[in-house]
């Protein structure tokens, strides 16, 4: 046992307890409680403070989160319209850099370092650059699975896969610009034209068919899906520059109807982009 | 070796639509035996105009091959057909679970489909012998795809490892093993100027599920005695 000790504050004696710390424990409580009240008033000033910064960037909901998407586009290449329907489908804020082909801004070497093919659109997400209509949608589908544009059901899904190939590898490639001037160069413009129509014409009436059965409001069911995705821009162009009959398709007539009353695909509409202008612009 | 014979000898239930030429049944055929799957072949020759037949335009509407049968489900054109094999058959699967990687696969394959084999297409083809010149028809074909090659030599340069994407056999391997085949045996490509796609070239001989679906061991290839 150690030796009795004087309380400084009161005069009284302590007699030390067997385990020594005690005579410090009426201080320590009272110190360890203060210590603890500014402890906590500590925390609170720092939450507070935390909260005041960075709450507007917590509380806001996903449409107004700062952009980290990038979209190159151009405003008539049918290939960013597909890109820009499924981002407004997925609600999807982006910034949007303009890629003038009709200027060869594509030739950039700035550009061809995102995409070596030279062609848009391009989708950047962070630290991941996708090139490729088709490539950027899959992997918007896997990173933003919202508003999914793929049905589970494995018939359906192959055959939204099926309509927005034949347009991707059957029908747009062979109306691409080069293509046309290429026809036009080296037999006449009437053979362009009829050469993109043919194309256009085959797809069209092969989609007909397959959507037979399978259509509902839109392409494959009650809901906009990668087929339609696809179809808006491809029945876009054919009517605006190829002169397509679409009374011969009322499948594809009636849902292309449908889609000129949906916010995502009107926002994509080519002359509503930031680089739409009025001047005969070549389409691709 | 074992693995790929055992897997390649499960009992058959999908139909396969397919020209010996056609480098989109190609690529069918390598992704059903990377899978193991078998199947039964229907040859549609085209250059006889089997494909305006009737009974297969109730299959594929657009009268190309490849087209699938696999019990009620009817699949056509190559990369519809792949990305439902791999929903349906996930065994080899040929799409990475990285992103960044998988977006890769699928750019290179659209350049494959999109970019390069529409324009050099059989159809084609025959429009700008016909209308233009035959010398025409090969300048034309010859500039895609060597356009085609010149992009995705640049893009896969670096992540390119046995493979086009790594070490493991993806879809981008499926798409560039028949455009290769097509580019050097009907288009003269000259290979050297894309060394990496020359060295995945020589890696695809050396497999067997690649092998076996070369044109001329097709059942309808031509016979050569």
């Amino acid at each position: 046992m150690g030796t009795n000790v004087k309380n400084v504050f009161n005069n009284k004696t302590i007699k030390p307890s067997c385990h020594g710390h005690r005579r410090f424990s009426n201080h320590g409580d009272h110190f360890g409680g203060t210590k603890r009240v500014a402890a906590l008033w500590s925390l609170f000033v720092l939450f507070s403070r935390f909260l005041l910064n960075w709450s507007p960037f917590l509380f806001q909901d996903s449409a107004s989160c700062p952009k980290k998407l990038t979209l190159y586009s151009y405003w008539r290449s049918s290939c960013s319209h597909r890109v820009r329907i499924a981002l407004n489908l997925k609600g999807l804020d982006y910034e949007y850099k303009a890629v003038d082909l009709s200027k060869g801004e594509q030739f950039d070497p700035e550009f061809e370092k995102l995409n070596p093919v030279r062609f848009v659109p391009v989708f950047v997400d962070g630290d991941v650059v996708v090139a490729d209509s088709f490539a950027i949608i899959l992997y918007l589908e896997d990173e933003h699975p919202q508003f999914p544009l793929l049905p589970r059901d494995l018939k359906k899904k192959a055959l939204n896969l099926q309509v927005a190939n034949i347009i991707s590898s059957s029908i747009q490639p062979l109306q691409m610009l080069s293509v046309l001037n290429f026809i036009e160069e080296k037999i006449s413009s009437d053979e362009k034209v009829a050469w993109a129509q043919h194309h256009i014409n085959n797809g069209f009436t092969a989609i007909e068919k397959l959507l037979e059965g399978s259509a509902g409001k839109y392409a494959t069911g009650d809901k906009a899906q990668l087929a339609d995705v696809f179809l808006a821009p491809q029945i876009y162009i054919g009517v605006t520059r190829f002169q397509i009959d679409m009374a011969q398709y009322p499948t594809l007539a009636r849902i292309y109807e449908a889609y000129a009353e949906l916010p995502a695909f009107q926002a994509a509409h080519p002359n509503r982009q930031p680089d739409a202008f009025p001047s005969s612009s070549q389409s691709c | 070796m074992a693995s790929d014979s055992e897997a390649m000898s499960r009992p058959a239930n999908l139909t396969l639509y397919s020209y010996c030429w056609s480098s989109c049944a190609h690529r069918v055929r390598i992704a059903l035996n990377l899978k193991g799957l078998e199947y039964e072949y229907k040859a549609v020759n085209l250059s006889k105009g089997d494909q305006f037949d009737p009974e297969f335009e109730k299959i594929n509407p657009l009268k190309f091959v490849p087209a699938l049968v696999d019990g009620d489900v009817v699949v056509a054109d190559s990369l519809a057909i792949i990305l439902y094999l791999e929903d349906k058959y996930p065994q080899h699967p040929l799409l990475p679970q990285d992103l960044k990687k998988k977006a890769v696969n699928l750019q290179v394959a659209s350049i494959v489909s999109s970019s390069i084999q529409p324009l050099q297409s059989f159809f084609a083809r025959q429009f700008f012998e016909k209308r233009i010149s035959l010398d025409e028809k090969l300048t034309w074909s010859q500039n895609h795809v060597n356009k085609g090659f010149a992009a995705i030599e640049k893009l896969i340069k670096e992540i390119a490892g046995k493979y086009a994407t790594g070490d493991e056999v993806q879809l981008a391997d499926v798409f560039l093993a028949p455009q290769i085949f097509a580019g050097v045996a009907r288009f003269q490509i000259d290979m050297s100027l894309y060394p990496t796609l020359a060295r995945l070239n020589e890696a695809y001989a050396e497999l067997p599920a690649f092998q076996a679906a070369l044109p001329h061991r097709q059942p309808d290839a031509p016979s050569t005695s």
